[in-house]
């Protein structure tokens, strides 16, 4: 049965608060997970974890945070993205929001791209396919 | 390397669980500080021999070619306290492992007596996550040598395997 992005993000929300130890209402739609909640490197392979047994779906490694990006130059030059590298990123991040990353395509601003959001909308493509 | 926390191994299935015993001893000099005149095994050194269990349990998952490094404690509780003279026993099942890393649930039980009669009794649990450092996310680079499983380690594994017979060729 398709899920409703209200129950995926009500899910989301339970593992985030054990993942990071935060709190419900700090579990906002818009909050990012690195800036606001704290997660660290580890955490998003935790959460990947979680977010596969909850859902019952298979998250393959770069999946959700693309390989092979950051380290050609054809992609990324003096720390930014270049609009090729953001046009590939894009395409295989079609769940993360752009408007504002793209305005300064800093690759260290790159986990800005991981909101509460962003993992909703890249569970709704796996759980209701 | 002398931060050995953990004995021996009592049972060993690459790719799946792991349990090692610790036996606590009176002549082991941190007991004395912690506490004086009321010996406590501390928590957080279970939660290192643990670690080395399940450390070595998810770097025998990819024949020690990783280097495999503590990278979170998601849950630790404990229930009651361990004393001199009681054996813990550390069970760490893979729960999940990826070309990234790997996360562990555990188990920790006391052998001790009551009244005279053995008994097993449970200490607490632990719930950790291992970086394969090399394949982390934020993409930092470390050396190429394997710091974690080095010479050294291989040695003491070896120690440790010789009573088990653990094969690693159908890892």
């Amino acid at each position: 049965m398709a899920m409703t992005q209200e129950e995926v993000f009500n899910k989301v929300k339970e593992v985030l608060t054990a993942a990071l130890a935060v709190d419900d209402d700090e579990v906002t739609r818009e909050a990012k997970l690195r800036e606001d909640l704290g997660a660290e490197s580890i955490d998003f392979l935790d959460i990947s974890f979680q977010l596969e047994k909850t859902f019952g779906i298979k998250i393959p490694k770069g999946d959700l945070m693309p390989e092979n990006v950051f380290s050609n130059p054809e992609f990324v030059q003096n720390g930014k993205l270049t609009p090729k590298g953001l046009a590939e990123m894009k395409s295989r991040m079609t769940f993360a929001d752009f408007t504002e990353f793209e305005k300064d395509p800093d690759i260290n601003k790159i986990w800005d791209l991981f909101t509460v959001d962003a993992l909703v909308r890249y569970v709704m493509t796996k759980v209701n396919v | 390397m002398r931060w050995i926390w953990i004995d021996r191994f009592e049972k060993f299935e690459v790719n799946v669980a792991a349990t090692a015993i610790k036996n606590v001893s009176l002549a082991e000099e941190h007991l004395h500080d912690h506490f004086p005149g009321f010996p406590v095994m501390p928590a957080s050194l279970m939660i290192e021999g643990m670690a080395q269990t399940a450390g070595i349990l998810v770097g025998a998952a990819r024949k020690f070619q990783e280097k495999v490094i503590l990278a979170k404690i998601g849950k630790a509780s404990f229930l009651r306290l361990v004393r001199p003279g009681e054996q813990l026993v550390y069970a760490a099942k893979i729960v999940n492992v990826t070309e990234q890393g790997a996360a562990i649930e555990g188990s920790i039980t006391s052998r001790t007596t009551d009244n005279g009669k053995p008994v097993e009794l449970h200490v607490g649990t632990v719930e950790m996550m291992f970086s394969h450092i090399d394949n982390n996310m934020s993409g930092m680079k470390f050396p190429e040598f394997n710091f974690v499983f080095n010479s050294q380690f291989m040695e003491l594994f070896e120690t440790y395997r010789r009573e088990l017979e653990v094969k690693l060729s159908g890892a």
